[in-house]
């Protein structure tokens, strides 16, 4: 497959986006004729999603296009692998950890907790795009548990009733 | 920082930079006058502000004129993450424990300016209530051993001089200068490293394999995938040492002749993620990595790739297809990665705990090393310490210490004194011990016997008020999302076994669905295609075995005696003995306890969540679990 022009391709978010991911392609310096090429996907799709926030299709399709593998093979690999989502994130991602420390620790209850207050189901968005909800397994962080993550920052040794008050946090937050 | 171009500038190098840790090492021997204060900068401990503790030290050290007497800096991980944020101060030998960003003041105004050590900082030995000050009493690291995690909280993982120091990139100039591949081979052989990855398999063998086959083109992988979750072992190492993996990879490069090494790790671990990178490019700009390293002609490079969140990818064949850029789907071995891996070309797939095992060996020697452990099981183990157990952490061991002393010489017992039940080692993929079991020592061989098995190192304590069917229930779960799909036995049947698990803590259970939770179990080992598969219904199988009773109790009584399964629980407040402090009203998190003040409180059943909140905090101990 040829390598077509990434500009001549359907857009469906801000021109800078499309900018940054360009020059993160460009610098991998990547050889269209190289079988091994394949091997930048996954860089590529984390890339993408870090700078667009999901990977909807169209996306999905520039990113084929741009690296010349079949949109089925991107696709592929972004149905398989739980880290690549689909849908768009909250402006607070919170992650509740499912790792086994956590688990016997009490985390399916502060997973409902917060499923109950937001009114999402774990893998949804609230509908003002403000707050998503996921579980991930284990941050590393086992001595804490059981552990809440919201963007970059870690909560631990979460209680049911600290909940409401780590929501409250987040928009003071957003507020300031 | 200054290229390193022979052995001979290494070991002169070496020379140079090794008095950096004399503080650290020689304690009272220590004749200098500098101090240090060496804060954990490990994810756990940054996640409780550690970082902040080391900004406002440094603040104060320059706001008093302290620059030439002391210095604070970020370590690896101690261990003891329980009482996180540890601070030790050097050649003190002072272990403060739970340090908060405000304590940094105490720190340097007592300690450092007059002398002072801060009582209330020190550890508290749990039964003699005395306070202690130095590591190596507390009663925490006295049964442990430190090689993998050697420079842990010893050195600043950013400073690729203070791993010089601690010999570090030694071995590798020993290797590159004095050893054939086949030398570092039969050392690693001699020495009897076994994978820490989890299968145990021997690392010499596996090296061995690899250079005996000829390939224009050859790999050296490093699976830093950590999969099991509440396992954290790999991270810890990578992030308080990240040139121990480096060099050792280099040094496997070498002995199986290949150029070119990859770290697969997790999307999950973004600091471990920032330090490698760091090291990565300390490496290539002093030149133990890239061209013709340390001038022997051998040229070696490492890539970072990144797993995307599936579990199955810490499978060796699985992890090759995603760096290839593939569906992490594993496929039958033979072939094995040694003999066509990555691209099709001899691949070393090997552990981050394998690998940071391999610089002692070179440098100490293969009799040194074969002298820890047991007969088949050589070296240390480290293990992640988690659940119901009063001291969390990493712990590394000899191989051959018994459950019963890491559980309760090391790991202090189970949390408020509740009785022991259980160990699960080993994830999804293992079993548990019981207390039948304690005294088995730690290795390999003896751990497969008793149905449970070494694993990567993840150690879950369980007590008294985990309920069994519910732990492999969540072990299941974590199953049959992970399962690649690819074949038919796993992706059916553990769901089939989940959902029987599922009947069971929901009260719907009946005796025959506890037989056929065996024989679906041994279908599914029998005829999985791969790792995962193979093992995954070893929770259950192993569970069963020793407490067949707890599942017969809730399958016949329809109870959970550990009072976990919510289907089989009720709280109710016993009015007489209810008086109305409103505790449980207050913390109750959906707000389902009514009643006035010095009046008996009721639970509305329809709403209440069985959260335990209340149960746990009645002073009166008037809520009661059916
Ligand atoms: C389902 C499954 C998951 C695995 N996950 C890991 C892992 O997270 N980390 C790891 O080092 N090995 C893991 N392994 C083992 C690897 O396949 C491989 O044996 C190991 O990386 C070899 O290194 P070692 O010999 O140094 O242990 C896993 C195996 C299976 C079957
Ligand atoms: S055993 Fe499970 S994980 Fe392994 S190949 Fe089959 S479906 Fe995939
Ligand atoms: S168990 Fe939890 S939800 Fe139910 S009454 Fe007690 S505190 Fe409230
Ligand atoms: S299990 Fe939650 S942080 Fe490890």
């Amino acid at each position: 497959m040829e390598l077509l022009d990434p500009a001549k391709q359907k857009r469906v978010f801000p021109d800078e986006m499309y900018e940054k991911l360009n020059g993160f392609v460009d610098d991998l310096d990547i050889d269209p004729a190289d079988p091994r090429k394949k091997g930048n996907l996954i860089q590529v799709l984390r890339k993408g999603q870090q700078i667009f926030g999901y990977l909807p299709r169209e996306l999905q399709e520039y990113v084929a296009v741009r690296l010349g593998i079949h949109h089925a093979e991107v696709s592929g690999v972004v149905s398989f692998y739980n880290f690549f989502t689909t849908t768009p994130k909250g402006e607070f991602t919170i992650s509740v950890c499912m790792g086994t420390a956590c688990y016997v620790n009490g985390a399916d209850k502060i997973l409902s907790q917060f499923e109950r207050i937001l009114g999402i189901k774990s893998g949804e968005v609230t509908e003002d795009r403000k707050f998503s909800i996921d579980s991930l397994r284990c941050v590393g962080a086992c001595s804490l548990a059981p552990v809440v993550t919201i963007n970059d920052k870690v909560y631990g040794r979460v209680a049911p009733q600290d909940v409401e008050k780590i929501i409250e946090d987040c928009l003071v937050q957003e507020e300031a | 920082m200054e290229k390193i171009k022979t052995y001979q500038e290494l070991t002169e190098t070496h020379d140079k930079v090794k008095s950096l840790l004399d503080p650290r090492i020689l304690l009272d021997r220590y004749q200098g006058k500098k101090r240090e204060i060496l804060v954990c900068g490990d994810t756990g401990c940054q996640a409780s502000d550690s970082q902040k503790i080391v900004t406002r030290l440094n603040e104060l050290i320059l706001a008093n004129n302290l620059e030439d007497t002391v210095s604070a800096k970020i370590t690896g991980c101690f261990g003891f993450c329980e009482k996180g944020p540890i601070v030790k101060v050097f050649p003190d030998d002072v272990f403060y424990t739970q340090v908060t960003p405000e304590d940094a003041d105490a720190i340097v105004e007592n300690h450092i300016i007059n002398n002072r050590v801060i009582q209330r900082l020190l550890f508290v030995h749990p039964e003699t209530n005395q306070r202690i000050v130095p590591e190596k009493e507390i009663p925490f690291y006295q049964k442990q051993k430190r090689v993998a995690l050697r420079n842990c909280g010893l050195i600043d993982p950013d400073n690729i001089y203070e791993y010089i120091a601690n010999d570090g990139y030694m071995a590798l100039g020993k290797v590159l200068n004095d050893m054939q591949s086949q030398d570092v081979i039969n050392e690693i052989k001699a020495a009897g490293l076994r994978g820490r990855g989890g299968g145990g398999f021997p690392t010499g063998l596996k090296w061995e394999g690899a250079l005996k086959n000829e390939s224009d083109e050859k790999f050296i992988i490093c699976n830093a995938d950590e999969g099991d979750p509440g396992a954290f072992m790999d991270r810890s190492i990578m992030e308080g040492d990240p040139h121990s993996v480096l060099e050792a990879m280099t040094i496997a490069g070498y002995a199986i002749q290949s150029n070119k090494g990859y770290i697969y790790i997790r999307a999950e671990y973004p600091s471990c993620i920032a330090r490698l990178k760091k090291a990565i490019t300390q490496g290539e700009e002093i030149g133990f990595l890239g061209d013709n390293i340390l001038g022997s002609g051998f040229d070696f490079t490492i890539e970072l790739k990144y797993g995307a969140g599936a579990f199955i990818c810490g499978e060796e064949t699985a992890l090759i297809h995603s760096i290839e850029g593939r569906r992490g789907e594993p496929t039958t071995k033979p072939p094995f990665p040694s003999d066509s891996g990555l691209w099709g070309k001899p691949t070393c797939v090997n552990n981050v705990e394998t690998y940071a095992n391999v610089c002692p060996i070179i440098n100490k020697g293969a009799d040194w090393y074969a002298g820890i452990g047991t007969e088949t099981s050589k070296g240390t183990k480290v293990f992640a310490l988690a659940g119901q157990i009063n001291n969390t952490g990493l712990v590394e061991v000899p191989m051959g210490i018994t459950l019963q002393e890491i559980v309760y010489d090391i790991g202090g017992g189970i949390q408020d004194n509740r009785r022991f039940k259980a160990v699960q080692t080993g994830g999804p993929s293992g079993g548990c011990i019981t207390r039948a079991n304690l005294e088995t020592p730690i290795d390999y061989d003896s751990l497969a016997a008793i149905g449970s098995m070494m694993g990567s190192g993840g150690m879950i304590v369980l007590s008294e008020k985990d309920c069994i069917v519910n732990i492999a229930k969540f072990y299941l779960e974590f199953t049959v999302e992970e399962s690649c799909g690819k074949c038919t036995p796993c992706r059916v049947g553990n769901k089939r076994l989940l959902e029987i698990l599922e009947k069971i803590t929901q009260g719907r259970g009946t005796m025959e669905d506890i037989e056929t939770l065996k024989t679906l179990s041994e279908i599914i080992k029998d005829t999985s295609l791969c790792g995962l598969g193979q093992t995954t219904p070893n929770p259950v199988l192993s569970t069963l075995k020793y407490f067949e009773d707890e599942y017969i109790t809730h399958v016949r009584d329809r109870k959970c005696p550990a009072g976990v399964c919510q289907k089989l629980i009720t709280y109710e407040i016993v009015a007489e003995k209810c008086k109305g402090c409103t505790a449980c009203s207050r913390l109750c998190p959906v707000g389902c306890i009514s009643g006035a003040v010095k009046e008996a409180h009721v639970i509305d059943q329809e709403l209440c969540i069985k959260c335990g909140v209340c149960f746990d905090k009645c002073k009166f101990t008037a809520i009661i679990r059916n």
